[in-house]
């Protein structure tokens, strides 16, 4: 164990030092102040723009008279685009070390300022123009937050550090179409005060990430390879994009790469999951906008549990048993039984898999990035992930296309149960401690 | 500690601006409805009337002037479009109707969540029957003898789906009672040949005089087609791509569309076209502007159809040949159907 406490009172900050959570203790520490500012945030910029997405087809097509179908053909491009941002926001980030705020601060900030600007958008170009920028914002702050979040955790706890920072941040993705709905229920044609008030709450956001996130979250040191947590600040060599490139070279960096593109790759989509549901369980239309909630409710109850537990038994299996969460979801799909339980279970299911891959596969990789790359390194797991499950879609509705749904979903779970076994095989060990 | 103190009251101050731009956000909205009751200096004149689906020579539409009369199905008077509109109290999205039959697309505001209904309304505008629909209504239509309703629905608005969506459009017997949910159970025949594909999705659906024959658009792996459907044997069958959204003349030769034309920005791609259903010539229409819409045949010769406007909506003709030009002809208007 290498609890750096000495080292955090001093380095970290004086200004931390809010109430108990001030002398990192050892194992049992709780949640590094930085982890909850960040997870506030977070929680709070989620209500914030789940509050937009969630009025926005109903204002483009009954408020403004459009159809959304064409601004759905578009999203694809920005997905994609926002993955690309990811790895630039990462790059920043790292560059000239602990910019990681700087950065942070910078996506929140373009988001925030994008959702008055959808007061003053009335057709469907500047409204999507509008939305590229707020996942420009989204692109670039998320890996400089995970590197953040486990920079400023030790690594025995960084499950339990990114596990509270997921369930904040879906806790507030489930309250902000609420939030919204309150507020069209309230007003008449509310959208521009659904707006406006979205703004106030992202503005907040961006607050407390200025306020309450040391802008020092452990700095590099190139000279502490062994992966000391906030050392001092060190004048470290700025890292180069091939630099960063070049961790792929790092064998277990590499096999955790290589592991999350296979396993995203047998990563079936959640609107499939869903479709697949509806299709053999025939649940009723009315229910289809509530299985994504009840996903996203699963995985809030257990991000904290299943990041706990990654960190007792090691961030990998935690990340292996998740799919095989996900492989009974498929199960339970093409099994004959259909109980008036089974969309309940593969519902949590479902939501347990993301409980016990999302934040835990960054942890994992917290693990192997050094410090000064940690930004870049977790970017481009992210961006690899991200891009497999892109393909395994595409994959996937041809599968459907010409073999039927179940033979499908047949062919994706022996891919997982394969990419499964072979990420047991050539995965990082399971490694408690540096 | 002095700076915790001095950063809490900094968000405080700022905790506390925010509020009050959010209130008052909050506030402005929930008055409007009162401000509005008297109608803006220079706006449609909306009065409450007595509406019926068969008062002649009138056209009904969804009023989106601000004001008590908002989204209620409203009529002028086909020959003097900018008259005094009278106002039914019926509230609908999305609405047409045809032969006395009227399909109503409406919200119910739930607690937590809007939900929506496909309401069969009579002449009267009394409620005969409503269906759930799983998403929000996009377009509606009523076969000419009133008795077939279509409407289209986007699935998947949620926000956990993402901005990903897909539709639905049900065929509904008004006097049978019988629904067709989705037209995703009809046998597709694509280009001479059965067609599969789980990305498939309709939309648009435009009935023939028969009752039996329908048009819709099919997208499928990112075309769209313009199917022929038959009702009684459940099959779809493409004619020819690019046709998106297609509207059956009144003698049912041609069919006026949104076309996806190239070299058009993505986000605006759309111009309006007839299509000759013998010929298969096809004519761009004089709109030069991107219409995202369902065309509704005001006559053999004129098509009516919505541009965006500073009340949401606007109604706007054109000649079916191409020539002419376009006119707006009600501003603040959605969903017309020529009575």
């Amino acid at each position: 164990m290498y609890v750096a406490d000495s080292r955090a009172t001093r380095a970290g900050s004086a200004e931390r030092a809010a109430g108990p959570g001030t002398q990192p203790a050892r194992r049992r520490v709780a949640v590094a102040p930085t982890v909850l500012a960040l997870g506030t945030v977070s929680l709070i910029t989620d209500v914030s723009s789940e509050m937009v997405t969630a009025v926005l087809p109903l204002y483009l097509v009954a408020g403004l008279g459009l159809s959304p179908l064409g601004f759905g053909l578009l999203d694809g491009v920005y997905n994609g685009f926002s993955a690309l941002v990811r790895l630039v926001g990462g790059h920043f980030a790292d560059r000239g070390g602990g910019r990681h705020k700087l950065v942070a601060v910078f996506g929140y900030g373009i988001s925030a300022l994008c959702k008055p600007l959808l007061l003053l958008a009335h057709t469907l170009t500047p409204i999507g123009l509008v939305l590229a920028a707020d996942r420009t914002g989204k692109g670039l702050r998320t890996a400089p937050r995970d590197a953040m979040i486990s920079l400023s955790s030790p690594p025995e706890s960084r499950g339990r550090a990114f596990g509270v920072h997921r369930a904040m941040d879906t806790a507030g993705a489930l309250l902000g179409p609420f939030a919204a709905f309150l507020i069209l229920r309230a007003t008449v044609d509310g959208y521009d005060a659904v707006f406006t008030v979205s703004f106030c709450v992202a503005a907040v956001g961006v607050l407390v990430l200025v306020l309450f996130v040391p802008s020092k979250t452990g700095t590099p040191g190139a000279a502490k390879p062994a992966g000391h947590h906030r050392p001092e600040p060190a004048g470290a060599p700025r890292p180069t994009l091939r630099a960063a490139l070049a961790l792929l070279r790092q064998r277990r960096i590499r096999r955790i790469a290589v592991c999350a593109l296979l396993l995203g790759l047998a990563t079936v989509s959640d609107s499939f999951v869903y479709l697949l549901l509806q299709h053999r369980l025939g649940v009723p239309d009315r229910w289809f906008a509530l299985m994504p909630v009840g996903t996203a409710a699963a995985f809030l109850l257990l991000a904290l549990p299943l990041g706990r537990l990654a960190d007792r038994i090691g961030p990998w299996r935690v990340f292996l048993a998740g799919h095989v969460a996900l492989l009974g979801a498929y199960g339970l799909l093409l099994s004959a039984w259909h109980g008036a339980a089974l969309p309940y279970l593969v519902l949590v299911l479902h939501g347990s898999f993301y409980a016990a891959t999302d934040g835990v596969l960054m942890a994992a990789a917290s693990q192997s990035v050094p410090e000064e790359l940690r930004s870049s390194g977790l970017a481009l797991i992210q961006t690899g992930q991200a891009f497999a499950r892109f393909v395994c879609s595409l994959a996937f509705g041809a599968a459907w296309t010409a073999w039927g749904d179940r033979t499908a979903l047949l062919a994706a779970a022996v891919a997982l149960a394969v990419c499964a076994a072979s990420s047991l095989r050539i995965g990082p060990a399971p490694k408690v401690s540096a | 500690m002095t700076r915790l103190r001095t950063r809490l009251l900094v968000l405080l101050c700022a905790v506390t601006v925010l509020a009050i731009v959010a209130t008052t956000a909050v506030l402005h909205a929930a008055a409007r409805s009162d401000r509005l009751d008297v109608a803006k200096p220079g706006g449609p004149v909306v009065a409450a009337g007595r509406v019926t689906l068969t008062d002649e020579h009138r056209m009904v539409f969804r009023n989106m002037a601000w004001g008590p009369h908002r989204d209620e199905l409203t009529t002028v008077p086909v020959a003097a479009p900018t008259g005094s509109r009278t106002a039914s109290g019926v509230k609908c999205l999305r609405f047409y109707a045809a032969s006395g039959t009227g399909v109503c697309l409406q919200a119910v505001h739930g607690a937590l969540q809007d939900t929506y209904r496909a309401t069969i309304l009579d002449r009267s505008l009394k409620e005969k029957a409503h269906y759930p629909v799983a998403g929000i209504p996009s377009r509606a239509r009523v076969s000419p003898s009133g008795r077939l309703a279509t409407w289209t629905v986007f699935v998947g608005g949620d926000s956990y789906a993402g901005t990903n969506f897909s539709t639905r459009a049900a065929i509904l017997d008004t006097r049978t009672g019988e629904l067709v949910p989705s037209l995703e159970q009809f046998a597709i025949r694509k280009d001479g040949r059965p067609y599969r594909a789980a990305d498939v999705n309709f939309w648009g659906v435009t009935f023939a005089s028969d009752d039996r024959h329908f048009y819709a658009t099919l997208a499928t792996k990112g075309h769209t087609y313009l199917v022929r459907g038959d009702l009684r044997d459940r099959t779809l069958t493409t004619l020819r791509t690019n046709v998106e959204c297609p509207s059956l003349s009144p003698d049912e030769t041609r069919i006026a569309y949104k076309s996806r034309d190239a070299g058009l920005p993505a986000d605006a791609p759309w111009r309006l076209h007839v299509l000759d259903l013998d010929t298969l010539a096809d004519h761009p229409l004089a709109e030069t502007r991107s219409v995202d819409d369902q065309a509704v045949w005001k006559d053999g010769s004129t098509v009516t159809y919505a541009l965006p406007g500073d009340f949401g909506a606007d109604l706007y003709e054109v000649p079916a040949d191409g020539s002419g030009r376009p006119h707006r002809v009600l501003t603040a208007a959605v969903s017309p159907a020529y009575l």
